[in-house]
């Protein structure tokens, strides 16, 4: 439990600097049109990434379980354009549905 | 910023603390990446990783790669608005994509300061409120299975990508990223693979980079 403190800070204090550093270094470091793009694809890919871990991953192993159900709620209410908590609502009644019915 | 944001970031950081708790961090732990981390895609990622049994090194990886956009709003910003030295740590905090986001749209210089302070304070302070709101009702919720917790998970990481998925390439470095995801999964311990991905998709933007008229 120390150890996930150490962690949790370390990163608070990580994101903290980055923020800062845009303020303080000289512009010539980071104004570079290709900063943008490169932290934009970062951003895509974590999230994809994230995304199909939280939905596919059991350790590690792969397990096709009623998380899909999850997944697939949460495109259909992001396709309709459904508010956030919606869509996080979607994927738990989903999942809990699924499981309820018998599925992994 | 209005009602509908207010809202939207409410019931996003409801989200946040029940899922932080569900992943197994204490309710302090939750609110503590509300408190000092205040930027919502890293604070979900690190969640996410240890939810799915990764390592806090893993976690604090995959936070701060995605915290790398956050230092280009940074960027953008200092050269908007100007602040002075002393303000500038108290700016930092405050920067995260709805402060950005509003102070963009603003006309003139003093809107737009006007509309980093209301947006960031604003979020501040309603994101952290409702973090430990959720993170409560996520401790009295119990197991976080029974509840489908873990589909709720999975759906706040596809509505976070869904909005940035707008033309051909973000597309390809998700489809890339998701499939070096699972490549990976049985391969390295949990929380690496999503590292893993983050290098494949700075490798498939580097494609794109190459591709572009100079």
């Amino acid at each position: 439990m120390t150890d996930l403190w150490m962690w949790v800070l370390l990163a608070c204090a990580t994101a903290f600097a980055i923020k800062l550093s845009g303020y303080l270094l000289p512009r010539s470091v980071l104004d570079r049109p290709f900063v943008p793009r490169l932290a934009g694809a970062l951003t895509v890919g974590l999230l994809a990434s994230l995304t199909i871990t939280n939905t596919v991953a059991s350790g590690q192993r792969i397990a096709l379980d009623s998380r899909l159900l999850g997944l697939a709620a949460g495109a259909v209410c992001l396709k309709f354009k459904l508010p956030y908590i919606v869509v996080v609502l979607a994927g738990a009644v989903a999942t809990a549905v699924g499981r309820a019915a018998g599925l992994p | 910023m209005g009602l509908s944001i207010a809202a939207a970031v409410g019931l996003y950081g409801i989200s946040f603390g029940a899922l932080g708790v569900a992943a197994g961090l204490s309710v302090a732990q939750t609110c503590a990446l509300s408190l000092l981390m205040f930027t919502g895609g890293s604070q979900f990622a690190f969640i996410g990783v240890i939810a799915g049994g990764g390592t806090g090194a893993a976690a604090y990886m995959a936070a701060t790669l995605l915290g790398v956009r956050n230092g280009v709003y940074a960027m953008q910003l200092d050269a908007m608005l100007r602040p002075s030295t002393l303000m500038k740590p108290l700016m930092a905090q405050l920067t995260i994509d709805e402060s950005m986001a509003t102070a963009t749209a603003q006309e003139t210089p003093d809107e737009e300061r006007r509309g980093f302070w209301a947006a960031g304070i604003g979020v501040y302070l309603l994101w952290n409120l409702f973090t430990l709101v959720g993170a409560l009702v996520g401790n009295a919720l119990g197991n976080p299975g029974r509840w489908g917790l873990d589909g709720a998970a999975v759906a706040a990481f596809l509505g976070l990508l869904w909005p940035r998925l707008q033309g051909r390439d973000p597309i390809a470095v998700a489809v890339a990223s998701a499939a070096a995801t699972i490549l990976f999964i049985p391969l390295v311990p949990p929380g690496i693979p999503i590292i893993g991905a983050a290098l494949v998709s700075a490798g498939v933007w580097y494609l794109q980079e190459r591709r572009r008229p100079a």
